[in-house]
């Protein structure tokens, strides 16, 4: 493997190829770490209201996890980016076509950040609905509000429930962004392809960025490794110590 | 005066019937045994009171409200009544100091020192003191029910309810937990007990309810339902959990 290419100058932008890469990165980055805080907001708050027994908060939670996690990701991005803007008011939609920056990254960013809230919401609901019901009761026999049950005891306990799933959620997310190049998103997997055009050092630059993902999501384990130990329970079954 | 007073409540799961007609009353002061074949509807009947369960037909008076009336707020009425589960049922992400601490500053408003204070007395009381920082997770079933139980004392309570409290114990750790039971009876607290530990009614309880198939078939003073239960069917189950 020869990777002097990438301190050449490249074919355009007056960088070189590391250049390219580590813009790559910073796109990378930039389109998961946004969507996945939309995911997590909206998924927690979907997951949550699955789990009340009031109708007309629970059936337009359930219609939007249906409708999100059964189209595939590729035409939801697709979606997003030509569709939305003809469908939407005139004046908004020609906004986003023309007036808005970088359309094609904040498509990627509510494409991604939609679809994946669909699967947080499910993690969240399976925690809560993972826990006792007697736990509960017990919680509402003290005088407790449904409201404060779900603050003080089935959040705290349903999120501590799931982060094992979470975090390989978390992991998707950086992984599922390579999506993004198909509306022009020059993220990494979309820098590597073009500098394989350029270059034909296709072995080196997919190698590179197999590199470069697999040790995005190792920060990704460590940290969410920290966070689980901070939360851990003691005694509680499940922790493993 | 009655603190709790069932009026002919029934209660169906879809086409079963859980609680039939189910008439009785709990006075101030009074300690009153629940017992029963397992599937007699005893805790959804104990259930009812704080309204855990709801129930279709019938009226349910404690504290001077009424359970089933939608005006009342719940909560607040819940607040006055302690209830005990059959498994200890502590928040596991907490202490024990905190699981005493979070209805006394969530519901009653009281200061986290207040709580505390008030958490510590009543773990002194129930001996666990020296288990204060520890988590659920930490201890035996035995300590867990003396600290539950201590957690609904916490919000000074009018009456306590106790849901099988000793079933889900090993032998050993039942008369610990029997014991917090049988001082506080002996201080004047209002009690029902949905529980098969004959030697604790025996000691203290008023009055024994013996339930089948969702009935209330046995109401009784103490010694008349040990000396000479009226039904056949009490009887067959009392020598059947006494001679064991």
């Amino acid at each position: 493997m020869d990777f002097s290419f990438l301190s050449q100058p490249a074919f355009s932008g007056g960088g070189t190829y590391l250049d390219w890469v580590i813009s790559g990165i910073k796109w990378t980055l930039l389109v998961s770490i946004l969507a996945w805080i939309i995911a997590f907001t909206i998924g927690s708050v979907l997951g949550v209201l699955r789990t009340t027994r009031v109708a007309w908060l629970r059936t337009p939670a359930t219609a939007y996890v249906e409708l999100f996690r059964n189209v595939p990701l590729l035409v939801q991005m697709f979606i997003w980016y030509f569709v939305v803007p003809e469908i939407l008011p005139k004046a908004l939609g020609t906004w986003m076509k023309q007036g808005m920056p970088m359309p094609e990254f904040w498509s990627a960013v509510l494409a991604l950040g939609f679809y994946t809230a669909s699967r947080v919401a499910e993690q969240v609901r399976s925690g809560i609905q993972s826990i006792p019901a007697g736990q509960t009761q017990a919680a509402l026999a003290t005088g407790l509000t449904m409201p404060q049950v779900y603050r003080h005891l089935l959040l705290p306990m349903g999120y501590r429930i799931v982060i094992p799933p979470l975090t390989s959620e978390f992991l998707t997310i950086f992984k599922n962004s390579s999506v993004a190049l198909t509306i022009g998103v020059l993220e990494m997997t979309a820098q590597a392809r073009t500098i394989s055009e350029y270059t034909f050092r296709t072995f080196e630059i997919f190698s590179l960025a197999t590199v470069v993902y697999v040790l995005i999501t190792l920060a990704v384990t460590v940290l969410m490794e920290f966070v689980e130990r901070h939360v851990r329970v003691p005694g509680y079954i499940g922790t493993g110590k | 005066m009655s603190m709790i007073e069932f009026k002919n409540i029934s209660k169906w799961y879809g086409s079963f019937q859980v609680l039939k007609d189910c008439s009785t009353h709990i006075d101030k002061g009074e300690v009153v045994v629940v017992c029963g074949p397992s599937g007699s509807g005893k805790s959804t009947l104990i259930k009812c009171v704080n309204g855990l369960e709801p129930f279709q037909q019938g009226e349910l008076i404690v504290n001077g409200q009424s359970v089933g009336d939608k005006t009342t707020n719940l909560p607040q009425l819940r607040a006055k009544i302690g209830m005990v589960f059959q498994h200890f049922e502590l928040f596991p992400h907490m202490n024990v100091t905190a699981n005493l601490n979070l209805a006394q500053v969530k519901v009653l408003g009281r200061s986290v020192d207040e709580a505390t204070a008030k958490s510590q007395m009543l773990l002194n009381r129930v001996g666990m003191i020296d288990h204060a920082h520890k988590f659920p997770g930490q201890l035996s079933g035995g300590q867990q029910q003396r600290i539950a139980i201590a957690r609904g004392l916490a919000m000074d309570p009018v009456a306590m309810l106790f849901d099988e409290p000793t079933s889900a114990l090993d032998p050993e750790m039942i008369n610990e937990v029997l014991d917090v039971m049988v001082e506080l009876a002996q201080e004047g607290m209002t009690m029902m007990c949905v529980t098969h530990e004959m030697g604790f009614a025996r000691k203290v309880a008023h009055r024994v309810i013996f339930m089948d198939k969702g009935e209330i078939v046995e109401d009784a003073p103490k010694a008349d339902f040990f000396g000479t239960p009226r039904s056949e069917r009490a009887q067959q189950f009392l020598s059947k959990i006494l001679h064991h």
